[in-house]
């Protein structure tokens, strides 16, 4: 046999290749009332992944649960085919077992927030600066030029020496998105990118999305919005009371609902 | 008539006075207060910090210490805190000197007035500006430090990047506050014997028998103090919350 380590690696590491999240059996419960009951999702470099539900779903719940702002009850994590280590804390609940992996994992997961979540002290670019710098210790000259970069391509260079709550909140959010794409994330998490704008502003901030997804990025979106998980998302998962309801390519589901409740979910839409 | 060349003679008096060098005794007594208000401001930042961080810990033993803190000591008058500070420290010292044999064992080593008195008021101050401190940082918005964690941010680079210039942006009102709570108890260390302003103004008073002038001016010179900081704290208020207010 020859066996050959690097060789051996490689063929590991190439069986998870085109996995860029993997999720399997996430169960989370808020005290008695059980939020995620055994969610499993795939997502491959590349896809973008709309991931829709009713309000109390689970679905940001779920998307939390992947870059550990909330601790899973059970279940695995794997980014790039890494798994996030966990152990049995004291109280019996789970908690990371390496909070630096758990940091450098999340470094590639760049998260858009529902409420933008920019940092209110910082301007603009200090903002798209901070963690590139600080987290991935990237040069600080490198990071700006890129930050403007990124400013010009969502369309808000002109504010880059604004304080965030001195700017719309489409501008906000573009800007949010732009602090994502600094950290050059291997997935972007979007929970409610648009659910906090007035109506005359989503269009900005999902014309930029819609960029992000033509240019083949893996993004994961918590959304409310039909037209994008039909139109850019190259799959639709469908979360119903904690479970997965229904997962599929984004025209056939729309056209042919593959379940009552995913019928029924987008007929209220319509409405 | 009689009432304004009294009124005249009175500030003939007092001039005369000044210049004799009490108006020189006055102005070291100023830079005494400002250097113990400093200080212990410095000290009880560093203390307030601490007790903020205890209350707002998920340990039930640090929650404790640090509601204990600022419940003695924003409980207790400061004059008591004062005293035990500098008796119970030069007993301390004393003790420690004679058992190393640096002093006699009859001799007693005084704790230093300028120590004991900056850290008894620098702990009072501590208490009220741990209050401060806490309600800042409950003031932040939660999301802006989920997304510090969320960006891979270790606890060190959060607290670094994001809580402290927060809470000092959210803090400067109410350490303005706690500044001027502080140039007034400085006065109370008077009684350890440093040469503060309110010292150096009672022993004027006692040596020239013009008590009521020296108390008069000690009692203008701290309200010049007081009210020369509110427009500093103003404008460092004005500066840290600039992100917040509408460009001009």
């Amino acid at each position: 046999m020859s066996a050959n380590p690097a060789a051996a690696a490689n063929a590991a590491s190439s069986s998870n290749e085109a996995s860029a999240i993997s999720v399997k059996e996430l169960r989370k419960c808020f005290g008695d009332h059980e939020v995620l009951k055994g969610i499993s999702l795939e997502a491959h470099k590349g896809d973008v992944i709309s991931i829709l539900g009713s309000s109390g779903s689970g679905k940001s719940t779920m998307l939390r649960c992947i870059n550990l702002l909330e601790m899973p009850d059970s279940g695995e994590v794997r980014v790039d085919g890494e798994l996030i280590k966990m152990k049995q804390s004291r109280d019996g609940h789970q908690a990371p077992a390496d909070i630096r992996q758990v940091e450098r994992i999340r470094a590639n997961l760049a998260m858009v927030f529902q409420s933008f979540n920019l940092w209110s002290h910082m301007t603009v670019l200090e903002n798209l600066v901070a963690a590139p710098t600080h987290v991935l210790k990237r040069p600080r000259a490198e990071c700006l030029e890129q930050a403007e970069a990124l400013l010009k391509r969502v369309g808000i260079w002109e504010r880059r020496n604004y304080y965030p709550p001195h700017m719309s909140g489409g501008q906000q959010q573009r800007a949010a998105i732009a602090r994502a794409l600094a950290m050059n994330p291997k997935v972007m998490l979007f929970d409610e990118p648009t659910s906090a704008l007035d109506p005359e502003l989503v269009g900005e901030v999902l014309r930029v999305m819609r960029s992000l997804a033509e240019e083949g990025r893996t993004m994961l979106v918590v959304t409310h919005e039909m037209g994008f998980a039909r139109d850019v998302s190259s799959k639709v998962m469908f979360l119903h009371k904690g479970e997965v309801d229904s997962v599929g390519e984004p025209k056939e589901m729309f056209a042919k609902p593959p379940t009552p409740q995913f019928k029924q979910f987008i007929a209220n839409f319509n409405k | 008539m009689e009432f304004l060349s009294d009124l005249q003679a009175q500030f003939a008096t007092a001039y005369e006075l000044l210049a004799a060098g009490w108006g020189v005794q006055l102005l070291w007594g100023i830079g005494w207060t400002l250097a113990v208000t400093v200080v212990s401001m410095l000290i009880g930042a560093m203390l307030g910090s601490m007790v903020a961080a205890a209350k707002l810990s998920q340990r039930g033993g640090l929650r404790f210490i640090g509601e204990s803190y600022t419940t003695v000591f924003r409980g207790e008058p400061e004059l008591l805190i004062i005293y035990l500070f500098y008796y119970g420290g030069t007993q301390v010292l004393t003790g420690v000197a004679r058992s190393t044999g640096s002093i006699g064992s009859t001799d007693i080593l005084n704790m230093p007035s300028f120590l004991g008195g900056v850290l008894a008021v620098g702990i009072i101050s501590g208490a009220y500006q741990a209050e401060v401190f806490r309600g800042s940082f409950l003031a932040i918005q939660r999301g802006e430090l989920e997304a510090a964690r969320a960006y891979g941010m270790s606890a060190w680079l959060r607290f670094r990047l994001v809580i402290v210039p927060q809470v000092l942006r959210l803090a400067v009102p109410g350490l303005g506050n706690v500044w001027q709570l502080t140039i007034k108890d400085s006065a109370l260390i008077s009684v350890t014997g440093v040469a503060e302003l309110m010292l150096t103004a009672n022993k004027a008073a006692r040596s020239t028998h013009h008590s009521l002038l020296f108390y008069t001016l000690a009692g203008i010179l701290y309200l010049v103090m007081t009210s020369i900081s509110t427009p500093i704290f103003e404008k460092a208020e004005r500066y840290t919350s600039r992100s917040f207010t509408r460009p001009k």
